[in-house]
């Protein structure tokens, strides 16, 4: 019998670690996504600057929105691992 | 002949992320008390405290990255580049602190809190978008100088 509740025990705190792990995993994978997208705006806006000086404020203002709208998965990702994870 | 009197160097523009904020947060402001009462009446007094706090935290989040991405594009394009990808690390933390940090609070709701993250970083983004498209496409037709 005893046996048994170690073993309910044991699964138990497994399943919640593993739990864990999941959500961890996932917002990982939710951030890395934008990390990239992220150093594709901003590589690119550089280039346009490089290229086309007198259109910085243009390109900065877009590369600005584009960074945001980019970052805007990542903070899906957290919210949606914040809802699943507490509640 | 006319002379062009715009920027010569792509570290001459004016600080557009700044405005761009701005605009953001200025229009943010109406709006604000709108999405507190109706969390409010759907989750409670909680829901409203929570959504104030969540749109605290998505104006504190575009505010911090106009600073940072204003500040470097100042100094170097590859200051910029730094400062934009470690920047995106450093307010994601930042936002995940926050709500962590409140989570076991009594006030706090976690579900008005992150819906009030997602709609108002996206609703805001969208907005300004509009404005802007507008105002590079027709830069004649701006409606208000002070926006991008």
């Amino acid at each position: 019998m005893r046996n048994l509740f170690e073993l309910a025990l044991v699964l138990g705190q497994q399943e919640k670690g593993l739990g864990a792990l999941g959500a961890g995993i996932g917002y990982g994978a939710a951030a890395i996504g934008p990390g990239i997208g992220i150093g594709y705006v901003v590589g690119n806006a550089i280039t346009a600057m490089a290229r086309q000086p007198e259109a910085a404020g243009m390109v900065r203002t877009t590369m600005f929105l584009g960074i945001a709208f980019t970052e805007a998965l990542a903070l899906i990702g957290f919210v949606v691992f914040i809802l699943l994870k507490f509640t | 002949m006319s002379v062009s009197s715009g920027p010569v160097s792509a570290l001459d523009s004016p600080p557009v992320e700044r405005q761009v904020a701005g605009d953001m947060i200025r229009r943010a402001l109406p709006v604000a008390p709108v999405l507190v009462i109706v969390a409010a009446l759907i989750w409670g007094l909680d829901g409203g405290f929570s959504a104030a706090y969540g749109l605290a935290i998505v104006l504190a989040n575009f505010a911090l990255a106009a600073a940072a991405l204003s500040w470097a594009g100042r100094r170097s394009v590859v200051l910029l580049m730094g400062v934009a990808m470690f920047g995106y690390i450093f307010r994601l933390a930042l936002v995940a602190g926050a709500v962590l940090a409140v989570k076991d609070l009594a006030w706090v709701e976690l579900v008005p809190l992150g819906l009030t993250i997602v709609v108002t970083h996206l609703g805001l983004l969208f907005w300004e978008t509009s404005k802007v498209s507008a105002s590079l496409a027709f830069p004649g037709l701006k409606p208000d100088q002070r926006s991008a």
